[in-house]
């Protein structure tokens, strides 16, 4: 494998090695720590930064960033209590309300970037007030959901039993998050669109040179960062069975951590929705390793992600100089 | 002397929008809003909106002045905040402990400052990170810090004259303005009377040609971090001083952004280049006017982002070269039939 392949996959495998090395590190330093159900919480309580991760990285990979992920997913929360509690409508249609919304929200500030050219960091930075204002507009309280469809049903009976472990079971929000992870991958590998996302975050100029509607495709990322942060709601929703407007503050700045550790580059062209995922579950376990540990404080948590991203920020800079100094390597 | 008028036309111009959106805004407040003008003098003390508009909006025009430095040179720093905090954290931790007089604590908070500041501009220029992933580390850690420095709680401390940087008044003024009178005044001369502010402007202008033309560009940026570091821990300070406490968790929130909107309102592009000081001041306190204006008029305090939002884009809309070809191309099509 020459260093010019290395350099996307090179990132990636570290990932993977540091995610290895942290669970290695639980497995060895706690008993039980190796367990269905450390795997199983894992998947659970990040199931919705999983998510809104991945739309970080459509964003990210398309050289564009969306500060407003948190935001929405706030609004989103809210908006599907009050329409169940208030409005008495089917949690089904509530879904399928404020995935609508995300995605239209999505797409106003992907015109806003794409046709007036103002930078994307400072409209979604506006669409983070934008939506956080209009979630305490829309109920300034948190609302527990108590339809039966979403207490009873979706929290245990649509959970898959796994026969190997007993009494294991996953909830349907981690089939969502590796359903939405599938769905992700494949666009972004097989499909025009997912292709044109890697060449716009290249070099736009070189992809509009070609041919590509590249204002268009930048719109369209918007939208799925703003239907999947939707999602990311939906999902956070179902986990703390409320809507809350002062939610997932700074969850944004989480998911692009995660996918900064997961060999995404920053300024777009280089990357995978299945890096974002390791990124979210290293987080994750970090986290795990912390509540094991029992008298560190969690603030710990937010350094040693820090340290990563800067580490991983650096590996990535190394990478691209150790490739360049070498020269175009042949085949 | 044209050239002298030109220059000053010059000057002014990027000051056009600012005032247009803050006297919109006082116009609406005069019409709409009983009371807004009123200021009384009591104790050897104004009192009324307009002084707590002065005075809140002291605290963010000071980061905002900071961050105008770096976004002149093509960055962002978004630990702002987070270095509020730890500034806020070291002061009244410090102070509370009674390890150290007030003055040598307010003393640290600024070196710490200075630190993260420091700390931001060697990622940028040394490691090459870009602008917002650079401080985004500082950002995601520093509050964590913040929380160590405290142990999570929130510290209160008695100090007469460390709550006076807060609540203090100076010429029968808010102390804060006083404050940002003096920073602004310092800025100023370093921006404009040292060859500092045209090396700013050039590196973010172009940062390969102005590093040609011998322009010490790592220098020059490590210089707008720092600054906006000690900036931001100033901040941090007088709003530690204020509430008499310091709360890791809260202080300084968001602070970076609202000094980032202020920023763009007062004319100086978040690409680089020329940039803005008085223009970002004002910016400063239209944010601060236009969030009292919103409380007046019964809008919550957690409703409030919305409109700010929605203002702030129009504001940056109406600044934008394409919108403006947009318009004029309509306008031009409805006028030739």
């Amino acid at each position: 494998m020459t260093l010019a392949r290395l350099r996307p996959i090179g990132p990636l495998l570290v990932t993977f090695g540091v995610l290895l090395a942290i669970f290695a590190f639980g497995c060895f330093a706690f008993p039980n720590f190796a367990s269905f159900a450390v795997v199983r919480n894992l998947l659970v309580d990040n199931a919705f930064l999983g998510v809104a991760a991945i739309g970080a990285t459509f964003v990210i990979l398309s050289g564009g960033i969306d500060l407003s992920v948190g935001s929405v997913m706030a609004c989103t929360s809210i908006l599907i209590a009050t329409l169940i509690e208030r409005g008495h409508v089917h949690p089904i249609a509530a879904f399928a309300a404020a995935v609508a919304a995300g995605g239209l929200f999505g797409a106003m500030q992907g015109l806003l970037i794409s046709r007036f050219e103002l930078p994307a960091f400072l409209v979604t930075l506006a669409g983070l007030f934008f939506a956080r204002g209009a979630a305490f507009a829309i109920h300034s309280q948190s609302i527990g959901i108590g339809h039966v469809f979403v207490s009873a049903t979706l929290n245990e009976s649509l959970a898959f039993h796994l026969p190997f472990a007993a009494g294991g079971s996953i909830p349907i929000t981690v089939v969502a998050l590796l359903a939405i992870l599938l769905a992700s991958w494949t666009t972004l590998r097989h499909t025009r669109f997912g292709r044109s996302v890697y060449a716009v975050g290249d070099d736009a100029a070189a992809a509009a040179l070609m041919g590509l509607p590249v204002r268009a495709i930048r719109v369209r990322v918007y939208v799925v960062s703003g239907l999947l942060s939707a999602c990311a709601g939906v999902l956070f929703t179902l986990y703390q069975q409320s809507g809350d407007p002062a939610a997932c503050k700074g969850l944004e700045l989480d998911a692009i951590a995660a996918v900064v550790i997961g060999g995404t580059l920053l300024r777009g062209g280089v990357g995978s929705v299945v890096g974002s995922f390791a990124g979210v579950l290293i987080l994750g376990l970090i986290q795990t390793i912390i509540a094991f540990q029992g008298n560190l404080s969690s603030w710990w948590a937010r350094i040693v992600a820090g340290g990563l991203v800067l580490l991983f920020l650096c590996l990535h800079r190394g990478l691209s100089k150790l490739s360049r100094s070498r020269g175009p390597s042949p085949g | 002397m044209p050239e002298r008028t030109r220059a000053i036309q010059n000057a002014l111009r990027p000051l056009l929008w600012p005032v247009v959106a803050l006297g919109l805004l006082l116009i609406f407040n005069a019409v709409c809003t009983a009371g807004f003008f009123t200021i009384e003098l009591r104790d050897g003390r104004f009192y009324g909106v307009l002084v707590d508009i002065l005075n809140h909006g002291s605290r963010v025009a000071i980061v905002a002045l900071g961050m105008t430095l770096v976004i002149a040179t093509g960055g962002v720093d978004l630990s702002a905040g987070a270095a509020a905090a730890i500034a806020g954290a070291i002061t009244a931790s410090l102070v509370a402990q009674g390890h150290a007089p007030w003055p040598l604590a307010i003393v640290a908070a600024l070196a710490a400052g200075l630190l993260c500041g420091v700390w931001n501009g060697v990622l940028v220029t040394v490691l090459r990170l870009q602008p917002i992933v650079a401080t985004l580390i500082l950002m995601v850690a520093g509050r964590g810090i913040a929380q160590l420095i405290t142990d999570g709680l929130i510290i209160t401390f008695q100090s007469p004259p460390l709550a006076a940087v807060g609540n203090g008044s100076f010429l029968a003024l808010p102390m804060p303005l006083a404050l940002l009178v003096g920073v602004g005044a310092i800025v100023a001369l370093g921006a404009h009377r040292t060859p500092l502010g045209l090396f700013i402007a050039s590196v973010g202008d172009n940062e390969v040609a102005s590093r040609l033309a011998g322009v010490p560009d790592r220098a020059v940026r490590i210089i707008a971090y720092a600054a906006c570091g000690v900036l931001a821990a100033l901040a941090g300070v007088i709003e530690c001083s204020y509430i008499k406490a310091a709360d890791a968790n809260n202080a300084g929130n968001l602070l970076e952004l609202d000094a980032i909107l202020a920023v763009v309102i007062g004319g100086t592009a978040l690409r680089g280049g020329r940039f803005s000081l008085a223009g970002t001041v004002l910016g400063a306190f239209f944010m601060q006017t236009l969030t009292t204006t919103l409380y007046m008029q019964n809008v919550s305090a957690e409703i409030a982002p919305a409109p700010k939002a929605a203002v702030v884009v129009i504001v940056c809309l109406l600044q934008s070269p394409s919108f403006r070809h947009r318009c004029a191309a309509l306008f031009a099509r409805r006028g030739s039939p």
